[in-house]
């Protein structure tokens, strides 16, 4: 890990100016992933520009009905906001399942999504979601969904100096409920074989009238799923419903043999994942409608 | 032997006390290897080859030698020229120039992470960036990684000097096939013939590491008058003088190591890999040079246990008696010849007694690091055969999986696969125990199997040195040679309290350096307890005598007519026999009086028995994803006389976890250029805790008649039936005979799947 420079600024300006001045500046939040790249020799920035002083990056806020977290956030705090875990459980529950207690107290959202992991766990949860990026960069702000962020392994759809300031969602709508769950050869401590974050509105009746879905580690990106969506919507989540919509994630995922799991085992698994979780999203819909 | 006729009549041995070592642990003060900082101290660095084969052309380490901060650059070149001789290393040996070329690549790199040159500078910072300017040139070979492959005869072959051993006549060739081993009895090919059922499979398992929380990590200090201060973690102090003396050609004499606490081993820290190469960079710059692995280095370059494919043929009647077992199996012995085969052939069938066998062992070369012990070293493997076998001749004859194996177990008196009677083994007890024992009939739940498997260790006796010595006010010194990884010392100062019969707080237990005690043998082999607290036990023995002798002559009475008490010197003379006096009151009189007292006892005891277990696993597969869960385990052993059976209980707990690593998820993952594709813990996927349940444990108590405390070896067995147990618990649950360890995921979902 070679020597570099250190910048910790107490404002977005001063983090825009810095990212900006500085042409191989890396932001750091947890560190969890970038420090690790770096002792690794995968990653050796000129600079890092520490973004956890800045205010506006820290905690999770109201934000009209939905709600603000910060992208220096780490995963730990979602879990202590009762007003997110009970709008938002799979996003509360995908964040905290992100390596050790001692990794989700460092680790935070915005790290999960920028260091652009097709097997980061909270991202397919942010993306069924719905969730939005709020970003910082040269040109001023803007606003984006999160699935268009990470365009390939290790690489983001951010422009140079530009840096993500929160992370927004929406509130929960009566009759929703969303869940997210991964596998991993073992019980935690690992990185997602596959993973799977469903998202859906029930009416009175129990039938589903919205859906996303999305699914991760199997395609170089996270990916929202519009087919198994369009197989829920309309349903009552029958076994020809989730059976199509494991069809739908099965056909859409484009896996790669790794050492943490087969194309074929993880084609397999998506639609097992994907159905689980919709059952699991549908009781929390249910209750909540 | 004076062995106290019941376990009852002991005050300390089997109780659990505090341990000596333990606040300076559990508040982290303790100094492990890589804590250890010397005055004056360099950082060294070592490059390692990211080639999986390779002839070193050339190394250039001019630029690197140029850098401020560096102080020394050694390589293969800086090594003298060693003989080829066998060395003794933990309860194995090796030739001592692949021990030599292990530590520093001399001419070929035969795996991923092999060592080539090494750096000391001011700085680590210093020390890595001046890695990256040794150039070393390499013409690229073949590589060969598994153990078919390597058996191929077109097969890239790693070493020029190494012709087949154990076949006559030597082959004239070079090959990949170190050794052959075969053992056996009777004529198994008639019995086979004969036997009314029979069962055939081929089954596999992966090497796996012991992982070991400490890497590897030494400072070594060449002094201007030649001689050499090393302070190391291992298990084995002496072991690290010997060899470290041999590959550098230094007189033992001439090298001092002190031994620095060791955060695990389990038969990894036998060996060395560090020390030569610090002492030389040491040599080169004249200060002292700390060397510590890193974890990725720990798992490219240090020994794992091997891989196994065992082919085995088992024949029985319809009684379940087991009439003829015909087996052959290959381990991956690495880069270098291991002779791990030897003990995985002699351990096969140890616990069974069975008239007709043939056992054959391979060791096979590859380019993957040369592997090391690993707790029971090449009994797992071999055993996870036999049992399977034994799973599937009892499911073929409807028979229980206890009762086949109480038919066929080994008993005291019984002639082993060499001919030799089995000592007071007890095999049948800890059988009977798991039959008896409420997990084995308890209700199973769905998408659940039950397996069961036994298993069998050696142990051994060995070396072993220890004094014991009176403090001025009465309080006891002892110190061993033998470096404490599993509780060591409480089970010495135990030993001593119960020998001279003083409370055991009043005893403190030190590990000496090489220079300051007699030699020791590693520990490992499950001896120390045994023998190293033999030792302790005869020391105090004589200290008695001496003090008894003591009193006597205050008391001007004969020695013979003084006993020894709790109260200390009792005067059994006529006329004086209300006379007592303490340890403390003869220890007062030590400085001005009678002088020191004090007593060194140096052990080589035969005497060790073997250990037995038998563990029970369920396991619950998700039929979905192939994930297998151990619900419920208990590992039930027959441990002798535990001295404190706190420690005894782990070791049978943390076995058998490291069992269940094996069998479930751990493997080395190698891409297609022969490198290591997961160095690290993420992706070699150890258990973590919540991947097992509490690890239930029953310690089957028969004593050791060859020892004073009844002592037998407990470290090694626990991690021999996991392998089976496992196995046969997920194969009921899935449905399917699963033979390819690790039963990952994905395997049993294909497994369970075959159509999809």
């Amino acid at each position: 890990m070679p020597s570099q420079a250190y910048h910790a600024p107490a404002t977005v300006d001063e983090a825009v100016a810095l990212l900006s001045g500085e042409p191989d500046a890396r932001p750091l939040a947890g560190g969890t992933d970038l420090i690790v790249q770096m002792k690794s020799g995968r990653n050796a920035p000129d600079a890092i520009v520490d973004l956890k002083h800045i205010a506006a990056l820290s905690g999770v806020h109201r934000n009209g009905d939905g709600f603000a977290i910060g992208a220096a956030t780490a995963c730990t705090a979602l879990k202590n906001d009762a007003a997110l875990a009970a709008a938002w459980p799979g996003v509360v529950e995908a964040a905290n399942l992100i390596g050790s207690v001692q990794v989700r107290n460092r680790a935070t959202m915005g790290g999960n999504l920028c260091n652009a992991s097709p097997a980061a766990d909270a991202v397919p949860a942010l993306v069924a979601a719905g969730a939005t990026c709020l970003i910082a960069g040269p040109a001023g702000e803007r606003e984006v969904p999160v699935e268009q962020i990470p365009i390939g392994p290790g690489h983001t759809s951010l422009a140079p100096g530009e840096f993500v300031v929160e992370i927004r969602l929406p509130g929960q709508v009566a009759g929703g409920g969303d869940a997210y769950l991964r596998s991993i050869p073992r019980t935690e401590m690992d990185i997602a074989v596959v993973g799977a974050g469903v998202n859906l509105v029930l009416d009175g009746s129990g039938t589903c009238t919205a859906a996303r879905v999305s699914i991760g580690a199997v395609a170089p990106t996270v990916l929202l799923v519009e087919d198994a969506a369009a197989a829920l919507i309309g349903s009552k989540l029958d076994d020809a419903a989730l059976d199509a919509m494991g069809k739908a994630v099965s056909a859409a995922c484009n896996p790669i043999d790794d050492k943490r799991g087969t194309k074929k085992y993880r084609i397999a698994m998506v639609a097992v994942l994907a159905r689980r979780t919709a059952l699991i999203a549908r009781e929390r819909a249910g209750a909540a409608s | 032997m004076n062995a106290p006729e019941s376990k009852r009549a002991f005050r300390y041995v089997g109780t659990r006390p505090v341990r000596p070592d333990g606040v300076e642990k559990v508040t982290g003060k303790a100094i492990y290897g890589p804590d250890y900082q010397a005055a004056n101290m360099l950082h060294g660095a070592i490059l390692r080859s990211p080639h999986a084969h390779a002839r070193v052309r050339s190394i250039d380490t001019k630029k690197a030698e140029a850098l401020t901060g560096v102080k020394a650059v050694v390589t293969g070149a800086d090594f003298p020229t060693t003989e080829h001789i066998i060395m003794a290393v933990g309860e194995s040996s090796s030739d001592l120039v692949h021990l030599s070329r292990n530590c520093m690549a001399q001419d070929k790199v035969l795996y991923d992470g092999h060592a080539v040159a090494a750096v000391a500078a001011t700085s680590d910072e210093i020390a890595r960036e001046a890695l990256d300017l040794i150039e070393v040139d390499y013409e690229v070979l073949p590589h060969v990684l598994g153990i078919e492959e390597a058996l191929a005869d077109d097969a890239p072959v790693l070493h020029d000097d190494v012709f087949t051993k154990g076949v006559n006549p030597t082959p004239d060739k070079p090959s990949n096939a170190a050794m052959r081993v075969e053992m056996g009895k009777g004529d198994p090919e008639k019995a086979m013939a004969d036997a009314d059922v029979t069962v055939s499979g081929r089954y596999t398992c992966e090497a796996v590491h012991q992982g070991y929380i400490e890497p590897h990590a030494c400072v070594s200090a060449w002094d201007s008058d030649g001689q050499v201060r090393i302070w190391a973690s291992s298990q084995g102090h002496f072991a690290v003088r010997s060899l470290t003396a041999k590959i550098l050609l230094i007189s033992e004499a001439d090298i001092r190591v002190t031994p620095l606490e060791i955060g695990g081993g389990f038969g990894g820290k036998t060996t060395i890999y560090l020390e030569p190469v610090a002492t030389l960079l040491s040599k080169k710059s004249g200060r002292p040079v700390r060397l510590a692995m890193s974890r990725a280095e720990v798992f490219r370059a240090s020994g794992p246990a091997p891989g196994a494919v065992i082919d085995i043929t088992m024949g029985a009647n319809k009684d379940g008696m087991i009439t003829a077992v015909d087996m052959e199996f290959k381990y991956h012995a690495g880069a270098y010849p291991a002779i791990t085969a030897h003990s995985g052939a002699s351990s096969a069938l140890s616990h069974y007694t069975i008239e007709n066998s043939r056992v054959i062992g391979w060791e096979v070369l590859c380019n993957r690091p040369g592997t090391k012990a690993y707790r029971a070293p090449g009994a797992p493997q071999s055993i996870y055969a036999v049992e399977c076998a034994l799973d599937e001749i009892a499911e073929k004859l409807g028979m229980d999986k206890i009762e086949i194996r109480l038919k066929n177990a080994a008993r005291p008196g019984d002639p082993n696969i060499m001919g030799i009677p089995q000592g007071e083994i007890g095999y049948v007890e800890c059988l009977e125990a798991a039959r008896d024992h409420p997990h084995w009939s308890a209700p199973l739940g769905p998408n659940q199997g039950r397996g069961i498997a036994g298993g069998a260790w050696g142990n051994y006796g060995g070396p072993s040195t220890a004094q014991v010595s009176i403090a001025e006010d009465g309080t006891v010194l002892v110190t061993t040679g033998s470096p404490d990884i599993g509780g060591s010392r409480a089970a010495m100062a135990m030993m001593a309290a119960e020998t001279l019969q003083v409370p055991y707080e009043k005893v403190r237990v030190a590990i000496a350096d090489t220079s300051s005690i007699g030699y020791s043998m590693v520990t490992g082999g499950s001896r120390t307890t045994f023998a190293t607290g033999l030792a302790v036990t005869n020391a105090s023995n004589e200290i008695i005598e001496n003090l008894k002798g003591r009193a006597a002559n205050i008391w001007e009475v004969n020695a013979s007519e003084v006993a020894w008490g709790e109260e200390g010197a009792v005067c059994l003379a006529e006329g004086k026999t209300d006379e007592t006096m303490s340890l403390a009151a003869l220890a007062a009189r030590t400085t001005f009086m009678v002088g020191a007292i004090g007593a060194e006892s140096s052990v080589n005891p035969g005497g060790f028995l073997p250990g037995v277990g038998v563990h029970i696993c369920d396991t619950e597969v998700d039929p979905e994803t192939g994930h297998a869960k151990v619900v419920r385990y208990t590992a039930i052993q027959d441990v002798g006389q535990p001295i404190h059976p706190d420690y005894v209980e782990g070791q049978m707990q943390g076995g058998a976890v490291q069992g269940i690593g094996w069998a479930l998820n751990e493997a080395y993952l190698y891409n297609d250029k022969g490198c290591l594709d997961n160095p690290g813990f993420l992706d070699y996927r150890m258990p973590v805790a919540s991947d097992v349940p509490m690890i239930d444990t029953v310690m089957v108590e028969k004593f050791n008649p060859g020892h004073p405390y009844g002592i037998k070896g407990v470290g090694e067995v626990p991690i021999v039936p996991p392998l089976g147990a496992v196995a046969c618990s997920v194969s009921e649950a899935a449905g399917v005979r699963m033979r390819d360890l690790p039963l990952t995921p994905d395997r049993v979902h294909e497994a369970m799947h075959p159509d999809d």
